[in-house]
């Protein structure tokens, strides 16, 4: 049976969150399907990486250990990547949806004429009919994701094609170690057989990575803003009602669209996906890309003057009214009630 | 001193940033006619970066290149009023349903019957998918490297193109030899206004479609003036193999599009009146939620 393959990013020789999460998740496809969880570390100085990856349930694990290939560049681990699928035949091989695994799958899914869908809020095994050709596919990997301005769900599948490929952003799967112990096999790659000179015509002149300071996913308690907060001015009324319950600020697309604040804090499909222990919505309205980000979330507050808002739906307590009125309420009955 | 000779890939896009309550029917499907159509937003960064290059390379010659319906001629015009010199509609029945893969191709095999450039230049994504695919595709479609990212293009020196990337947790500059594919973040400066000589000059370019149905007594002015003539191409016009276009070429199909229907949770509604905040906070505090 083809196996599963998860293309493990690396930075600073440290394997990306998203990448544990991923593999965490190809390992329970792996397991549905009967078939083989592999994946490929690229980089330079990777000894005992595997120590990292076989808890995840890894039985096969790819090293391409080279000076040249870190940091990150697309052709030499296009590549790699594209003869080692030629060679293995995954059926399914899923990237972070991250600045390096959109930049590498649609690369990688073009060479092999394989489909490719970004950004998947959900990946579920399942059949399917093609009721024109009378043929029946078994167990195809389903890629759901929001599209269409999140008044839609598409579920996405590639029945001819393969590797059936998918791009997953950080948080929407969940990391968990299968065993410990877990033991799988490496292969190390004879690097100078999978790539040539013409793949490091690109030069890395100058490179300046930072952690973000915003750290909203590890958050317990999120206030984030939408377009209905109306100006960059009332956004500052969230960060003073996270700063006194010692949460973080997010937003939705819109507010970020509109510059009331940074990328960075971006809830949702195309941001960060959380699940804070309270989340305070203020005038967003919930479309389902933002949904999708924080529905998870245990408890859920919407301030909204529309009562009809999508996001009322979700929310364990609704507000009907001005946030620009409520907000300051609600700091002044915190710091009379909390010890 | 020596120009360059550019390519924008550019779509026309619903404005998905502005749905409304009427964007969908009352049977569940996209009202499409209740969304503007909008020059994708990252490719206007991406003209932009291709304007300011040819703002230090005075001979260089940018052209926008689109494939979608007969309208989509609108942003081919909207890229000459702000100094694009011409542009190519990529249309036909043949494309319909393409996905990622299939638009790459047909956008690759039309690069490759231009042939003559220096630089393929596009916005990271468009926002009717947001997917960021058909970039790299084209890129690997034509065999070029691409440098994905982009927010400002640095220099352009021994063939070279030095440009800074913002990735998720920093920048990177690197240099990449041309032809390359660049593709633009939406961080990159926005694009400059409508000009308005190249308004005048351009207002009346259409497409040979567009000109079937305009006004008989200008018809001389497009012999007369050929920058008023806005290239169409079809399938015809690129060599295809057809098995790769559209729904055919499309490797991934959609199987299911559900609406989405919300089930409340049945949250507890409550005013903004002084009395009841108060009790909320009380609540979340006595549950440890908070504090």
């Amino acid at each position: 049976m083809n196996s599963v393959f998860v293309y493990c990013e690396i930075e600073d020789g440290q394997i990306a969150e998203v990448s544990l999460e991923l593999l965490t998740k190809g390992r329970s496809l792996a397991t549905e399907l009967n078939c083989k969880l592999e994946a490929i570390a690229i980089g330079h100085q990777l000894t005992e990486i595997e120590k990292v990856v076989f808890p995840y349930g890894v039985d096969v694990l790819y090293v391409a250990d080279d000076k040249r290939l870190a940091p990150y560049t697309t052709l030499p681990h296009t590549s790699i990547v594209v003869k080692l699928f030629e060679e293995q035949k995954p059926q399914i091989a899923l990237m972070g949806a991250s600045s390096i695994g959109r930049d590498l799958g649609p690369r990688v899914s073009s060479a092999l004429h394989s489909g490719l869908t970004a950004d998947c809020t959900s990946l579920v095994i399942g059949d399917h009919e093609d009721k024109k050709q009378s043929k029946v596919y078994e167990n195809l990997l389903y890629q759901i994701r929001p599209a269409f301005g999140g008044n839609i769900i598409a579920t996405i599948i590639n029945p001819d094609c393969r590797p059936q490929m998918a791009t997953v952003r950080e948080g929407v799967m969940k990391k968990e170690f299968l065993d410990p112990k877990y033991k799988g096999k490496v292969v190390t790659l004879d690097v100078s057989k999978y790539v040539s000179d013409a793949d490091f015509v690109v030069e890395i002149i100058e490179r300046h990575m930072e952690k973000s300071k915003v750290n909203i996913k590890g958050a317990g308690i999120i206030v984030a803003g939408g377009y209905g907060m109306g100006s960059k001015e009332n956004f500052r009324l969230l960060y003073e009602l996270a700063e006194v319950l010692g949460g973080e600020v997010g937003a939705s697309r819109a507010a970020v669209d509109a510059g009331y604040t940074d990328h960075e804090r971006q809830i949702g499909q195309t941001g960060i996906t959380v699940r804070p222990k309270l989340y305070i919505a203020c005038g967003i309205s919930g479309q389902i890309q933002h949904r999708a980000g924080m529905e998870e979330s245990a408890q859920i507050i919407a301030i909204n003057t529309d009562p009809e808002a999508p996001i009322n739906m979700v929310a364990d307590y609704v507000i009907n009214g001005d946030v620009s009125e409520i907000i300051p309420k609600m700091i002044k009955f915190y710091k009379k009630n909390s010890k | 001193m020596k120009g360059y000779k550019i390519i924008v890939l550019a779509k026309q896009v619903p404005d998905t940033r502005n749905v409304g309550k009427d964007a969908m029917k009352a049977d569940g499907t996209v009202n499409r006619a209740a969304l503007a159509a909008i020059f994708n937003p990252e490719d206007l960064n991406a003209l932009e970066q291709a304007l300011r290059i040819k703002d230090t390379f005075p001979g260089t010659t940018i052209s926008i290149l689109t494939m979608g319906p007969g309208r989509a001629a609108e942003i081919i015009r909207e890229g000459m009023f702000r100094g694009a010199d011409d542009g190519i509609l990529l249309t036909d029945r043949a494309f319909a349903g393409s996905d990622t893969l299939a638009t790459s191709y047909a956008i690759g095999q039309t690069l490759k019957k231009i042939k003559d450039f220096d630089i393929i230049i596009a916005g990271r994504q468009a926002i009717d998918g947001d997917t960021a695919q058909v970039g790299p595709q084209v890129a690997e479609k034509l065999g070029l490297p691409q440098v994905t990212y982009v927010e400002e293009i640095k220099s352009i020196e021994n063939g070279k193109v030095i440009a800074k990337r913002r990735l998720e947790s920093g920048v990177e500059v690197v240099s990449c030899p041309m032809p390359l594919v660049i593709t633009v973040n939406g961080t990159a400066p926005d694009c400059r206004a409508r000009n308005a000589r190249l308004l005048m000059k351009y207002k009346h370019a259409k497409t040979v479609s567009e000109l079937q149905n305009s006004n008989e007594d200008y018809l001389h002015l497009y012999n007369e003036r050929a920058y008023l003539n806005i290239p169409e191409w079809s399938v015809n016009d690129i060599e295809s193999a057809s098995s790769e276009l559209g729904l055919t070429g499309s490797p991934t199909k959609v199987k299911t599009i559900e609406n989405v229907v919300l089930q409340s949770k049945g949250a507890k509604v409550i005013s903004s009146a002084d009395i009841d905040i108060e009790e909320l906070m009380k609540d979340l505090i006595e549950s440890h939620t908070i504090g």
